[in-house]
């Protein structure tokens, strides 16, 4: 393995095969884009509107933003082509923060200032 | 794949992995995003338990504007799409359209952040200084917060792109770029929270 300078320009061409990955990459990231603005604007209409009773609403606008953030994360971010340390550490934050915005939700919740 | 080779006349498949040190940089970046899910997640907790305490204040139904804050969403995710664009174009090996690309995500990135002072100026003209309520306090800590992360976004991807206007694609910028970009991908992602949780729910719930 021959040694690279890291601060030359690289100027070799991407591959055909990365090329083909690569337009392939733009339009599922397209794709995504939409749907994610859809989402957002079905959240924004659910409230909104009045037609959608909040019983209702607000478990859906959270499952709305769960679904964003999931595609976020694996689509925008790429977390299923990194190491698995990565989906590791994420989902422990993710459990970490679940945790802790349960326990100060009931904890300060209680009492009225 | 992770010790490949570096030939010079093709590009790298992943130019911000192709180092040892952009490795390490990506996973450390992800370690460091995994912690500021729980910083985030300490403010949005202290926000739900108190964002009925207004003593008195006005309260999210007297103060939000959903077209406002449709507006700063749909800018902010538009700038996560550039971004996207950005690190294609990266592995494309189209140095310049990458650097286009980021200037677009700084550029709606401003806009964000104009809007995002613009209604912290009306609300407090509205009566909801920091230490009126509880709710303000924690309403403005934590929307705040993001805020700020998202002006050091701004001002870390202004600095790469001064840095390396002219430099061309390295090895070694690869993955500033890289990490710069989740920065501001994760941005996003805690916003989606934010316009939910404190927005809609406080206009709606």
């Amino acid at each position: 393995m021959s040694h690279v300078d890291p601060s030359a320009p690289l100027e070799g061409k991407p591959t055909k095969e990365s090329e083909r990955n690569l337009k392939r990459e733009s339009r599922t990231q397209l794709v995504s884009f939409i749907f994610m603005i859809f989402i957002t604007s079905t959240a924004f209409l659910t409230v909104a509107s009045d037609i959608v009773p909040t019983g209702f609403a607000i478990p859906f606008i959270l499952l709305l933003a769960s679904i964003q953030v999931i595609m976020q994360l694996y689509v925008f971010m790429h977390m299923n082509h990194g190491s698995r340390w990565i989906n590791v550490m994420m989902w422990a934050g993710l459990f970490v923060a679940a945790m802790t915005v349960a326990a100060l939700m009931i904890l300060i919740g209680v009492t009225k200032y | 794949m992770a010790n490949e080779a570096i030939q010079p006349n093709v590009l790298p498949q992943n130019p911000e992995k192709a180092t040892l040190e952009g490795r390490n940089k990506y996973l450390g970046f992800w370690f460091f995003l995994g912690g500021e899910t729980v910083l985030f997640a300490s403010l949005f907790g202290t926000y739900l338990g108190l964002r009925n305490s207004y003593d008195g204040g006005p309260g999210p139904q007297d103060l939000f504007h959903l077209d406002l804050v449709f507006i700063m969403t749909m800018l902010l995710l538009t700038s996560s799409l550039t971004s996207v664009f950005a690190v294609i174009n990266m592995k494309k090996g189209n140095f310049k359209k990458m650097l286009t690309w980021m200037w677009g995500t700084v550029i709606l990135g401003l806009g964000f952040l104009g809007f995002e002072i613009y209604e912290f100026v009306v609300y407090y003209d509205q009566g909801l200084g920091y230490t009126v309520s509880a709710f303000a306090s924690s309403f403005y800590t934590l929307v705040g917060t993001h805020g700020a992360h998202v002006t050091f976004g701004i001002a870390w991807i202004i600095t790469l792109l001064i840095r390396y206007r002219k430099t061309g694609l390295t090895l070694a910028n690869a993955p500033k770029f890289n990490t710069a970009v989740l920065y501001w991908h994760f941005i996003d992602v805690v916003w989606v929270f934010i316009f939910t949780v404190v927005y809609l729910l406080g206009v709606g719930g």
